[in-house]
């Protein structure tokens, strides 16, 4: 504790796995606006990952209510919120909100998955066969207007889900920003922040987990994929940068009674986090790497590894973004006058440790769902029984894109 | 295998079945509501104040405030606030300028003990004091309620007669509430695990008592009344003398004002 606080704030409310909470939920959605930029607006270099992100959003998703559960006070009361919910609050949406996200979650990675699925339930025996057989629902044959109708929906989806997914992440935004007794949350700006951070980490999360799968399947990694997605991190990391430094330069340039409070969190509480892991570590290194890689212009191995130790650095960075905004907001004493201090215990329910199996368990429940659809290897698709990858005429760039594909592929090799 | 109209109908029946089983569970998950205890008349103890009659106020007079703690002792023992860790419903703080300029504010434990024994913080020990008062703080009651609007269930309510309250059978202790609150006036029950709050003593005030600080408050430091009473204290004051609110930037509008505040309290 530094200078006066309030006497009921010797402890600070939300704890590391509120911390969670918004990173978690940005993953999602970050790996699903990649899904869509494949199936909404045929990026076509997107390809190879974009049912993966799919899955990577899917089993975020599911994870995402738990820092929440595990947090509160009377978590065998926490159904209240959608049974009893008070609208003027803004957390009273959130179980509506992710219900609905979760639903069109499911029914896209369905629709995706139809095909595998449909081919599984024909091919495995046992006890997975039965999985297979449970998870066409009773479906098992895909006529040819299944199939285009099949194509439909998952554009249809895929197109809401990119509002849904705005939805869903600027809301968690605006849980911080319309606090207005806290001037380190209490800006518009916040769910658009806390968007593009969203979008920023989800990119880079899929680049590392792409990466690494494949790595660990001995599979070759698509270049011109990690390219792509390289540009993309890029071009939403400048987007990000340049909307959260115009937040802190308003402030700071405002200079209003609060800035006096929030200038010394940043400079005094939080530098290290702040300037040295945010801004320095996850931001403008990442910024420089990805850009130097873009304009080089080049796909190979050299350039992918670039990217992927840019886009680790990224999520450490957004990690830090989190932590400053929900532990360094309530660092600051209401009264203006002091800070509150916090060091994470290591075990009990909200300790680094609980926090740990949570952000352990997305992965996990991701390696259960790619051992049933494995997303690298889709069987019904390449055997040609089914077509059902867009056909628009592809964009002039990314024709360049698949000039250079064959090269790329020859990677491993080299 | 398309699905038939028969089979969408029977979908639909059978979600709306569930959602209906879903929803029943609110009586699983809420305890049912106390019975009202009746007098001899057979008026429940509950009929007998209406809160539509009162519009109830506070007046802190910081200028009266000798800092002797006995309003934050009297609350905790009324309203059985936990001494450990150390939770206030009420505090005093004390203020202290110094010749340079610099403005000190300290509450050892909330000023429960009183000042008279306590040595000024460290940063103005030995320095020229020129203005010292102290500060008594307790819930705002704020008309436009930020805790109240935050709150995910409803838990938090106001009543008719402006006070806000916390219904712990029904809140789920995610601190929202806490959060947002400008004046740092809330805390999470370390048992319960429910959010709590100065409530003025409303077990006393629906029983035409006072709540338990003004009692104890030597000094009349603490007025407490009814504005709907013209020649109630807190009537008079209001009408005639200069008050003001903590953080008026906040749009809070509190029901509790102070009298001859400095403009460096927060």
């Amino acid at each position: 504790m530094h200078g006066f606080v309030f006497p009921n704030e010797v402890e600070i409310q939300w704890s590391l796995l509120i911390v969670l909470y918004p990173f978690i939920t940005g993953l999602v959605a970050g790996a699903f606006v990649v899904s869509s930029l494949y199936h909404v607006f045929n990026i076509k270099a997107l390809k190879p990952v974009a049912s993966f992100s799919l899955l990577m959003a899917l089993s975020f998703m599911l994870v995402a209510p738990l820092p929440l559960l595990g947090h509160l006070g009377r978590p065998e009361r926490g159904v209240l919120i959608f049974l009893t919910p008070h609208f003027t609050s803004a957390m009273a949406g959130f179980g509506y909100i992710w219900m609905f996200y979760l639903i069109l979650l499911l029914t896209e990675t369905w629709l995706v998955f139809r095909p595998d699925i449909t081919h599984y339930a024909r091919t495995t025996g046992g006890f997975k066969g039965l999985i297979y057989r449970t998870l066409t629902l009773g479906m098992t044959e895909m006529s040819e207007e299944d199939h285009r109708f099949r194509e439909k929906m998952i554009k249809v989806l895929a197109a809401v889900g990119i509002p849904a997914a705005a939805l869903l992440h600027g809301y968690v935004g605006f849980l911080f920003g319309a606090i207005k007794a806290n001037p380190w949350w209490s800006t518009p700006l916040m769910p658009v922040i806390f968007l593009l951070s969203a979008i920023v980490s989800g990119i880079a999360l899929l680049i590392v987990m792409y990466v690494v799968v494949m790595k660990l399947l001995g599979r070759p990694i698509d270049h011109v994929c990690i390219s792509a997605l390289g540009k993309w991190l890029l071009a939403f990391l400048v987007i990000d940068l340049t909307v959260e430094g115009l937040e802190i330069l308003s402030m700071a340039y405002e200079a209003e009674e609060s800035w006096d409070v929030v200038s010394q969190l940043i400079v005094q509480r939080i530098p290290v986090t702040y300037f040295g892991v945010q801004l320095l570590l996850g931001s403008l290194i990442p910024l420089v790497v990805l850009g130097a890689v873009a304009a080089q212009a080049r796909r190979e191995g050299a350039a992918s590894t670039l990217i992927f130790a840019a886009a680790v650095l990224v999520i450490i960075g957004v990690f830090a973004m989190r932590w400053n905004v929900v532990i360094g907001g309530q660092m600051i004493s209401k009264s203006m006058r002091g800070f509150t201090s916090y060091t994470p215990p290591l075990g009990g329910r909200e300790g680094v440790l609980a926090a740990s199996v949570l952000l352990m368990l997305p992965f996990y429940i991701f390696s259960v769902i790619v051992s049933l659809v494995p997303p690298w290897e889709r069987p019904a698709i390449a055997e040609g029984e089914l077509s059902p990858e867009p056909t628009e005429a592809v964009p002039a760039w990314e024709a360049a894109d698949s000039r250079v594909r064959s090269s790329a592929w020859d990677w491993e090799r080299q | 295998m398309p699905i038939s109209r028969r089979d969408f109908v029977k979908l639909g029946a059978h979600a709306a079945f569930g959602g209906l089983l879903v929803y029943t569970l609110r009586g699983v998950v809420l305890p049912q509501s106390t019975p009202r205890v009746a007098d001899a008349e057979g008026n429940s103890e509950y009929d007998q104040y209406r809160p539509e009659d009162h519009d109830w106020a506070f007046v802190i007079d910081t200028m009266k405030c000798i800092g002797c703690g006995r309003c934050a002792r009297a609350c905790k023992q009324e309203n059985n606030v936990p001494w450990e860790p150390q939770l206030n419903r009420t505090w005093v703080e004390r203020y202290s300028f110094t010749a340079d300029g610099e403005v000190c504010v300290d509450s050892p434990a909330g000023g429960i003990n009183g000042f008279a024994d306590e040595p000024l913080p460290e940063e103005v020990r030995g320095k020229k004091i020129t203005k010292s008062f102290f500060v008594p703080k307790l819930c705002n009651q704020c008309e436009n309620t930020p805790c109240e609007q935050v709150c995910p269930v409803g838990a938090t309510y106001k009543t008719a007669d402006g006070i806000v309250l916390v219904n712990r059978d029904k809140c789920i202790g995610c601190r929202y509430c806490i959060q947002a609150c400008p004046y740092g006036m809330r805390y999470l029950l370390p048992d319960e695990r429910v959010a709590d709050k100065c409530t003025w003593c409303y077990h006393r005030i629906t029983k035409g008592r006072l709540p338990a600080c003004v009692e104890a408050c030597p000094v009349g430091a603490r007025k407490f009344g009814d504005l709907r009473d013209p020649e109630s204290a807190v009537s008079k004051i209001l009408a005639e003398r200069n008050t003001s609110v903590l953080k008026p930037e906040m749009g809070t509008n509190p029901r509790t004002r102070y009298l001859d505040l400095d403009g460096e309290v927060v």
